[in-house]
């Protein structure tokens, strides 16, 4: 009875039906080892969010707040960001499936490539992408001469300067789930006449679909948060390129108030989309 | 005994080194000070002086300050000169926020002044340097800038400091005195990163200090503008109130403003106060 | 090459398959010839690491053959992908595709040929209803039992109207019980299909209830071949002696008497010359626990007990010794001889419980 139970909430979750599973285990359950390190590590992820609660000027929030400014680095952030995940998941997913699913030299090499964006600093992946696609950049000065594209400056190069810094993110994360998904689904419906491109559309995406749903959230926030490879590729103007964390930054050269406030406004937009993502999409598996 | 007897006399060397006039400046903040006890030792031949001295600097002084803390060091052995070099905001808000620190050379009386505004600063603030906008362009400069007028033409792509570091401050000041409306492509978070932007050609102008200009060498062209002449930078400099080593810090402060402390300011681009 | 391909198209009434698989993996090659006229079912019988399912893919084309052939009614397939062949695979472990339902998941193949959604989900209830599964159509995999799954699987693969049907340890995933209804509603199923069926098994009833013809591989080539009946009785393998139940010996016949290349000497009833095999099945053996004086000194053995076993209601013993052979006891037999593991018995075989063929 209890496993026909599992399973039925199981389904019901793949469904998108009950959005909360109750917690079985108690605190009880916990043993020391691990409940100790676990509220120490909650204590130092949440603390500096505390504090930054604790500090807020509340008196002169609402004044913060009503700037066009704020309004227009929020809208910014958030198209970019939702852009760049877009950009991620139409590039990423087939990189991951390319990763995860062919054998070719050097993949091992290409995969370390891929995430080489997590740790460069963003403010070298921002001059990298200069050198790359700004107007005098390396394919950038074609893009110039022959389209009259220039990415630099613009909320274009916001999108991709997100996304370069993002996308790994994305990739690493699908690809986990296809080379935990078993291949040999993708061989059943080739026998079944479809070619590997149906099969990877009807049969594996619908499966890692939970993975892809991770994987753009881990890169969307990644891209909200974005500051460095951001400034660096695509400057700072209000309503083109100032997005959420340059505004922050710039605030608080001279105004530590007006920063805090504008922190609180992204870590309120982030936290409710994400709580409302999580509950939507990653409650499965 | 004959050690202390020799640093004292190297110490009274430096002393000797600085300009007369900025020995009394020096000497006037610290009889404001006077009342301290640890100020007694402050006068030129003061007999101890070793340990650190921390200096937090604006960022356009990182050269030049760096050579004038080699040769302090190497005049007063025994000492060693730390520096801290960051955005004079950053760095008047971690002053205040309780840094040990004990000299802060600022690139603006603004934000110098959240500084002293704090009481975090022993005298009144003497300025150092001063330091002029010029206009950075390409090197040869192909779109033949002259002025900051030239910089309003649509088809530059120009970027400016933005308005909250010293230097977006300052062209905003010398385009408003000028009457001139210029739109950039982009508001840079600090003077670097704008000549950074005209340095890959992203940009084909940048308003920056003089300073910057001559930092960057032969990449861009500075283009000097009468209109800076409305927005000249001062450079305060101050010893301050919880300085742990403010005997040498003093010294350090009339290196900075001796003869030969500016001779190694002005080849970096600065001007004289 | 070009006489090759007319041959191939002009020959249409060359039906069925006909197949050279060579698939070299590393160390190991798979070399096998396979033949089959359509209403065929084809059994690859062997051991696991035999090369069966290596076979099996290669004809479903998931793995490229190295060498050799292969033609599906006159067509040339060697090069063909997956998804162009026609041919259908029902998997071990079924692999129904998880988020689709039962319907779907057979409706899946015509989609793809080309049917529109509405047709498609036409053929697939068509199919659901003649497999008994119409009412579990809107289910997902997960909801279904074992039996039906399988059942759900064979359908999808039908509903491709294959030419060539693949079953890969088609029984292999259900319990005892589910396993004899299944059975036979495959067995009903395969006769009715009118194309050539491989399936491939490593459980011998499987195969023999399954398929009108057994093909046993062993390290990748052919061992034997032939309906079910021949091989049960001719076994020319220990590993197939020991599927059918048989103990079975290779030896030089000279009349009555073979003399094994191991040394014993058994008497048989055929009179033969030459190598030959020798087979008796284990419950032609007796066992003494005493040398039997009644006994005629033919065929007459002292072993030691290996090891035992219960087999249904008979318990099996495995002897080593003189000679190494496998006997079926009652449980009383059993327990009267007192048999436990290093007992030393006596065996015996009866002449006219023994047979043996040509090698």
């Amino acid at each position: 009875m209890t496993q026909l139970d599992t399973s039925d909430a199981a389904a019901e979750t793949l469904k998108g039906g009950p959005r909360r599973r109750r917690v079985r285990m108690t605190g009880r359950g916990v043993p020391l080892p691990l409940l100790v390190p676990a509220l120490v590590g909650l204590a130092f992820l949440l603390l500096p969010l505390i504090a930054l609660l604790v500090r807020a000027p509340w008196r002169s929030l609402p004044s913060q707040l009503t700037s066009t400014e704020v309004w227009q680095a929020l809208q910014l952030s958030l198209f970019s960001a939702t852009a760049a995940t877009a950009v991620s998941l139409v590039l990423g997913v087939p990189l991951a499936w390319v990763l995860a699913r062919t054998e070719f030299p050097g993949r091992g090499f290409l995969r370390a490539l891929v995430t080489l964006p997590l740790v460069l600093p963003p403010v070298v992946g921002g001059v990298a992408l200069l050198l790359a696609l700004g107007r005098n950049g390396v394919v950038g000065q074609w893009l110039d001469s022959w389209f009259g594209i220039t990415l630099p400056f613009t909320t274009t190069g916001v999108v991709v300067a997100e996304a370069f810094v993002a996308m790994p993110f994305l990739v690493i994360s699908v690809e986990g789930t296809l080379r935990a998904a078993d291949p040999r689904y993708e061989e059943a419906a080739q026998t079944l006449g479809a070619s590997r491109f149906t099969a990877f559309r009807r049969v594996t995406l619908p499966l890692i679909a939970p993975g892809i749903a991770a994987g753009a959230v881990l890169a969307w926030a990644r891209a909200l948060g974005e500051f460095g490879a951001t400034i660096t590729f695509a400057g700072n103007f209000p309503g083109r390129t100032q997005t959420m964390p340059l505004a922050v930054y710039l605030a608080l050269q001279n105004d530590p108030e007006a920063a805090i406030a504008l922190s609180l406004v992204l870590l309120a937009v982030s936290i409710a989309v994400l709580a409302g993502l999580r509950d939507r999409w990653m409650t499965t598996s | 005994m004959t050690r202390s007897a020799r640093r004292t006399r190297r110490t009274l060397q430096v002393a000797g080194a600085g300009a007369a006039a900025l020995l009394a400046l020096s000497a006037c903040s610290s009889s404001d000070d006077s009342s301290s006890s640890k100020s007694d030792s402050s006068a030129s031949a003061s007999p101890k002086m070793s340990g650190t001295v921390t200096v937090f600097a604006a960022a356009s002084l990182q050269e030049s300050f760096t050579t004038l803390g080699k040769e302090f060091e190497k005049a007063n052995p025994g000492t060693k000169v730390t520096f801290n070099f960051g955005g004079s905001d950053t760095l008047a808000a971690s002053i205040t926020g309780g840094a040990p620190a004990d000299v802060f050379a600022a690139a603006s009386p603004k934000t110098m002044a959240i500084v002293t505004d704090k009481k975090d600063a022993v005298g009144t603030p003497a300025t150092f340097v001063r330091n002029q906008l010029e206009i950075a362009t390409l090197p040869g400069n192909p779109d033949k800038v002259t002025s900051l007028k030239d910089l309003t033409k649509s088809s530059l792509k120009v970027v400016l400091c933005d308005k909250t570091v010293p230097c977006g401050a300052a062209a905003q000041k010398a385009l408003t005195a000028s009457k001139l409306k210029l739109t950039p492509v982009s508001y840079e978070a600090d003077v670097k990163s704008a000549l950074t932007k005209v340095e890959l050609k992203e940009a084909d102008a940048a308003v920056v200090y003089k300073t910057d200009v001559h930092a960057a060498g032969s990449k861009v062209q500075g283009v000097e503008f009468p209109e800076s002449a409305n927005a000249i930078n001062d450079y305060p400099i101050v010893l301050l109130k919880n300085a742990p080593n403010a005997v040498a810090a003093k010294a350090f402060i009339a290196l900075v403003q001796s003869a030969e402390g500016q001779k190694v300011l002005s080849a970096a681009g600065f001007l004289k106060p | 090459m070009s006489n090759l391909r007319t041959t191939a198209i002009e020959g249409t009434d060359d039906k069925g398959l006909d197949a050279h698989l060579i698939v070299d993996r590393g160390t190991f090659r798979l070399d096998v010839e396979l033949t089959a006229a359509p209403g065929d079912v084809v059994a690859l019988l062997g051991p696991n690491g035999a090369g069966k399912t290596t076979a099996l893919r290669a004809l479903a084309g998931l793995v490229h053959l190295t060498d050799g052939h292969l033609r599906l009614d006159g067509a040339e397939l060697d090069r063909t992908p997956p998804e162009s062949r026609p041919v259908g695979v029902v998997f071990q472990d079924y692999l129904l595709f998880p988020h689709l339902t039962a319907l779907d998941n057979v409706g899946f193949g015509p989609r793809c040929q080309g049917a529109t959604k509405a047709e498609s989900r036409a053929i697939a209830a068509e199919w659901l209803d003649r497999m008994g599964l119409a009412e579990h159509a809107g289910a997902k995999p997960r909801r279904l039992s074992g039996g039906q799954a399988q059942r759900v699987a064979v359908a999808r693969a039908l509903a491709t109207r294959p030419r060539l049907l693949l079953l890969d340890e088609p029984l292999a995933a259900l319990d005892a019980r589910t396993r004899l209804d299944v059975r036979a509603q495959l067995r009903r199923h395969l006769a009715e299909f009118e194309a050539v069926a491989v399936l491939v098994t490593h459980d011998p009833l499987d195969a023999m209830v399954l398929a009108d013809r057994l093909v046993v591989i062993e390290q990748g080539s052919i061992v034997q071949e032939g309906t079910p009946a021949d091989i049960a009785r001719h076994p020319r393998t220990d590993y197939i002696a020991q599927l059918v139940g048989l103990n079975l010996y290779k030896g030089r016949a000279d009349g009555h008497t073979v003399t094994l290349d191991t040394g014993p000497v058994i008497t048989t009833t055929e009179d033969l010359q030459g190598e030959v095999f020798v087979a008796f099945p284990p419950s032609a053996v007796t066992l003494f626990r005493d040398r039997p004086t009644s006994a005629s000194a033919r065929n007459l053995w002292h072993c030691e007990v290996a090891g035992l076993e219960t087999h249904g209601d008979q318990i099996r013993v495995d002897l080593t010794g003189e000679l190494p052979l496998a006997a079926d006891l009652t449980t009383v037999a059993a327990a009267e001889l007192d048999l436990h593991q290093g007992a030393l018995v006596w065996a015996t075989v009866k002449a006219t419980q023994t047979h043996s063929y040509p090698a």
